[in-house]
């Protein structure tokens, strides 16, 4: 059984605007051990989604079923969904000083945290494990730092903290969304290599949540591409690269800028709005193969190059594909 | 695609603006549509008290010592005669609540007016010129806002005497200085803004920068504030009223009926009770109105 | 030919709240030849943007001088520099911050007509609709507001905005950070259209690797405020010499599994230190795997090393060898 299965998961906001339909029918599945990417561009509905999963949205519709190790977390009671966060669940986000209180110390934090799961934990344990989780993810003279607050972290150091933080309770999946977009690159394959380490040590699940395709290539066993609430193709990594087919992954590949100064091929317009979705497939106003089925149905995820693990949500034949 | 677009005359799309949005999720808003029209009713009270004078045929300081008055000289309570009861001296309570708005209303417009206009002018000039000037403003607003309000108030009228002209300024003179705060701070992170970068590197100079790029977006948080001043006006005014600070009798005005009831608020209710509703709906109806305001133009909205 | 821009041992310091100075940009000394671009990359705080200031002459430097088109304009008057605005334009990173938000995008664009009072009521507007669509824009969106564009287009709209006076240095301030990737293609792709159409020369600032070598003829590489490697694309990413060089590409990802598995991938150590009180010597000494003695007591100059030629210079007592694997020195540091 997957430690975490989403199924069909929809998620709508009421804005002043209208009715945002963030996630439209979202489904995938995380093993231990495993690195899980999602993939998309701003508005595509990859925060959201997580976010409602560990039931940090307020206020939106939610339908679908997300079970973790057994639990259905959507419309699980917040009790039980504070219990499973931290200790089972750990979270990081982009902004590092957000997610830090500024006013305590990173070591008090961590213990509390700590004991908030595991009332049975001495406070010198607590303390302890604080010291060797900041050692592990490669905070230098951890022991001295522990008393140090948020804002005498640099921003890299700060996102270790986060994570040691996270990995604080050994959880079983790790939900990192976007944990490396405010970092410059060198501090970024810091923190990387440190994600990396920590997998292999403990065994944890990892959703990774991105814009980059740079650190999807680096860090994920399978990914997930998401486009305007829905997603758009499901691949193991090197299949995403290499025997990509939906239209928008190829475009998003296309889109990068290459090492040899050839002109780029961008998708031409913009996203959709997600307050009145278009009736058929999302990305037919942008794809260059659209066809006038695509204006008319959303084509389903299914299997193609008859691989089960890899999956396109696109009317186009295998063969079709591969010529584009 | 050129070819087309000589052709044809481009059409016009018209833009909409950050203030049309905000009027409009304004106009969306129930509460603040329901508080709008509230307020309306009173500014019509107040526009028009000598209807309600001539109506019930009682001029509001006409003192109707037999037909006002219980025999023991008490208030007489609401009849088909005086709607809403009687004062002390036999007045119709209802035509004085309805004279009474129009001073609410007047100090609140007026004071806030003033307030506003020197808190921009102020503001605008602290922020944006800095320095020396900034430094000046600065510390004269920290002092006016550290001066006891209340206690000056009442020196100051013990030696001019009561009046409209007073109330006002004494009002206006104490309030800009939060104005001036926000507009200040407001347009020292604008300052910072790229938009202002921007400007100064396609050449624009400093009148320009000041007036076509920082003002406009000053704007909407003044707008926001003004819309809660006036309330917190009306009660400061009230408040000097009830403390014998206000206008002189016998013009009728909330504060003053409130404190002239105090003594009967165990025989006469509705002598303190219909002053104190009036009061208390004008300034509710006002700051809901406000914060419907401060919603919609919550500069969060700009992005989406 | 004189070169388009030179900047001589530029230095511009800010005072800090504990007054201690920050010293953003430190001794830079750099041209930019006419019809070239020139990228200039680095991470946060290494003085990128600050320069950039300098020579479009937002900032006042604080030593060093800035000659633009054959003059000195380093301390030009108000009226001298007002002209000058008019050949130097600036591109800012942030399509939603650049653009004041409760004015028409038609007035935003007409601004420079506006300031300079070149064109005026009809005349200024046909000038902005043909500006709209040279950069792709619906010229009928003329009165639309920014809050009504995506972030690609807001960007289309700063991009307008810096063209309409037909300036010969256009620096570009990150201009596709903040956007996604299938729209960043879109941007860049102008950008080079329009370099193209109306011989601009570009200063383009990023701190994404990938993109300023897709755009650049020449590449600076800053670290701290100093400029530690500058060479032609190719040859700075073929003979990499600086060892911060290095690092930075190697931690660039690559959207591209094989090569992600397998290249040599060199993680720094520790942070950048704070430009308060940068390092003595090399600024890079505290961080660089193979740093020596030398390293930590004098500054190397900027200068051909090795066997490259005067394109390439490099500021390093150690520069890297072709082939020279520097995991391994990596690893024997720590």
């Amino acid at each position: 059984m997957n430690l975490l299965d989403v199924r069909d998961l929809r998620v709508s906001f009421g804005t002043p605007d209208g009715v945002v339909r963030a996630v439209r029918g979202l489904s995938f599945s995380v093993d231990r051990g495993r690195t899980l990417a999602v993939v998309g561009e701003s508005g595509s509905g990859k925060s959201v989604a997580t976010q409602t999963i560990t039931g940090l949205t307020r206020g939106a519709e939610v339908s679908g079923s997300a079970r973790f190790d057994g639990t259905e977390l959507l419309g699980a009671d917040p009790a039980t969904l504070r219990r499973l966060r931290g200790a089972r669940i750990g979270m990081i986000f982009q902004d590092p000083l957000s997610s830090l209180h500024p006013q305590y110390r990173i070591g008090w934090q961590i213990v509390e945290m700590i004991r908030a799961h595991q009332p049975q934990t001495s406070r010198q344990a607590a303390r302890r494990r604080a010291a060797d989780l900041l050692t592990l993810v490669g905070i230098p003279r951890a022991a001295e730092r522990i008393d140090d607050y948020p804002h005498q972290f640099s921003g890299g150091m700060r996102q270790r903290v986060m994570i040691a933080m996270a990995m604080a309770l050994d959880p079983d999946l790790l939900i990192a969304d976007e944990p490396t977009t405010a970092l410059d690159v060198t501090v970024q394959a810091q923190v990387l290599s440190v994600m990396r380490k920590l997998q292999q040590e403990f065994g944890t699940a990892i959703i990774l949540i991105t814009h980059d395709l740079g650190v999807v290539a680096e860090l994920a066993d399978e990914v997930i591409v998401m486009y305007a609430g829905s997603v758009m193709e499901r691949a193991p990594r090197r299949d995403l690269f290499y025997r990509n087919h939906h239209p928008y992954t190829q475009g998003l590949l296309a889109s990068l800028p290459s090492q040899t100064g050839r002109r780029l091929t961008p998708i031409p317009g913009s996203p959709p709005s997600l307050i009145n979705p278009p009736r058929g497939c999302p990305f037919a106003a942008r794809c260059p193969h659209v066809f006038d089925r695509c204006r008319a149905v959303a084509p389903p995820l299914v299997e193609v190059y008859g691989d089960t693990r890899h999956q396109s949500a696109c009317w186009l034949g295998d063969g079709e594909a591969v010529a584009a | 695609m050129t070819a087309i677009m000589e052709v044809v005359e481009a059409p016009q799309i018209q833009g909409r603006s950050p203030f049309t949005l905000a009027m409009r999720r304004l106009r969306r808003d129930k509460v603040a549509m329901v508080s709008l029209a509230v307020i309306a009713l009173i500014v019509l009270m107040a526009v028009f008290a000598p209807v309600f004078a001539h109506l019930t045929g009682h001029p509001p300081n006409e003192q109707y010592r037999d037909t006002g008055l219980t025999p023991d000289g008490l208030p007489r309570g609401p009849d088909g005669t005086f709607w809403l009861g009687t004062d002390d001296l036999g007045r119709d309570v209802l035509v004085r609540i309805a004279y009474g708005a129009r001073v609410s209303l007047l100090v609140g417009v007026a004071a806030t007016a003033i307030t506003v206009a020197v808190g921009i002018v102020l503001g605008l000039a602290a922020g944006f010129l800095g320095g020396i000037v900034d430094t000046v403003l600065a510390r004269l607003i920290d002092v006016v806002l550290s001066v006891p309000f209340l206690l000056v108030a009442i020196a100051l009228v013990s030696v001019t005497g009561p009046s409209l002209t007073i109330t006002v300024l004494v009002i206006g003179f104490f309030s800009w200085a939060s104005v001036a705060r926000i507009v200040r701070g407001q347009v020292l992170s604008l300052r910072e803004r790229e938009f202002v970068e921007a400007a100064r590197s396609l050449g624009a100079g400093d009148t320009r920068i000041m007036f076509v790029d920082i003002l406009p977006n000053v704007l909407a948080p003044v707008i926001v504030y003004t819309t809660l001043l006036v309330p917190v006006v009306i009660v400061t005014q009230a408040t000097l009223s009830f403390l014998g600070l206000g206008l002189p009798p016998p013009t009728a005005d909330w504060g003053g009926m409130i404190n002239e009831a105090q003594a009967y608020y165990t025989t006469a209710w509705w002598f303190i009770l219909f002053p104190g509703l009036a009061l208390l709906i004008t300034t509710l109806a006002f700051n809901l109105f406000g914060d419907g305001v401060r919603d919609a133009f919550d500069p969060r909205a700009d992005r989406s | 030919m004189t070169p388009l821009l030179r900047i001589e041992d530029v230095h511009k310091e800010f005072p800090t709240q504990r007054r201690e100075v920050v010293h953003a940009v430190d001794g830079v000394s750099l041209e930019v030849r006419r019809g070239e671009t020139l990228g200039l990359v680095g991470e946060t705080g290494c003085g990128k943007s600050t320069l950039a200031r300098c020579i479009a002459r937002l900032y006042d430097v604080t030593s060093g001088s800035v000659w633009f088109d054959g003059h000195d304009i380093t301390s030009s008057s108000r009226r001298e520099l007002r002209a000058l605005r008019r050949s130097v334009q600036v591109i800012f990173q942030d399509p939603y911050g650049s653009l004041n938000p409760r004015r028409r995008v038609g007035s935003i664009i007409g601004d420079p007509f506006a300031i300079h009072g070149i064109a005026a009521g009809p005349e200024r507007k046909k000038k902005v609709q043909e500006l709209m669509e040279l950069v792709g824009l619906n010229p009928e969106h003329y009165n639309r507001f920014p809050a009504e564009f995506s972030g690609g287009q807001r960007q289309r709209i700063g991009v307008a905005r810096a063209l309409a006076l037909r300036p010969k240095l256009v620096i570009c301030d990150e201009p596709v950070s903040a956007l996604d990737v299938s729209i960043q293609a879109q941007i860049i792709n102008l950008l080079a259209d329009l370099q193209h159409e109306f011989d601009l020369t570009y200063v383009f600032i990023s701190h994404d690797l990938s993109v300023v070598r897709h755009v650049s003829d020449r590449i600076a590489v800053m670290y701290l405020g100093k400029i530690v490697e500058v060479a032609p694309t190719e040859e700075l990413f073929g003979q990499t010499r600086h060892p911060y060089t290095r690092a930075l590409l190697s931690a660039l990802p690559v959207a591209d599994p094989d090569t992600a598995d397998s290249r040599e991938q060199i993680i720094l150590a520790g942070d950048i230190p704070s430009a308060v009180g940068p390092p003595t010597g090399c600024r890079f000494h505290t961080r660089c795997p193979k740093a020596g003695a030398v390293c930590g007591s004098s500054e190397p100059p900027l200068e051909p090393v090795l066997d490259d030629g005067p394109e390439h210079r490099t500021a390093c007592f150690f520069p890297l060898t072709i082939g020279e694997n520097l995991s391994a020195a990596v690893l024997k540091a720590s």
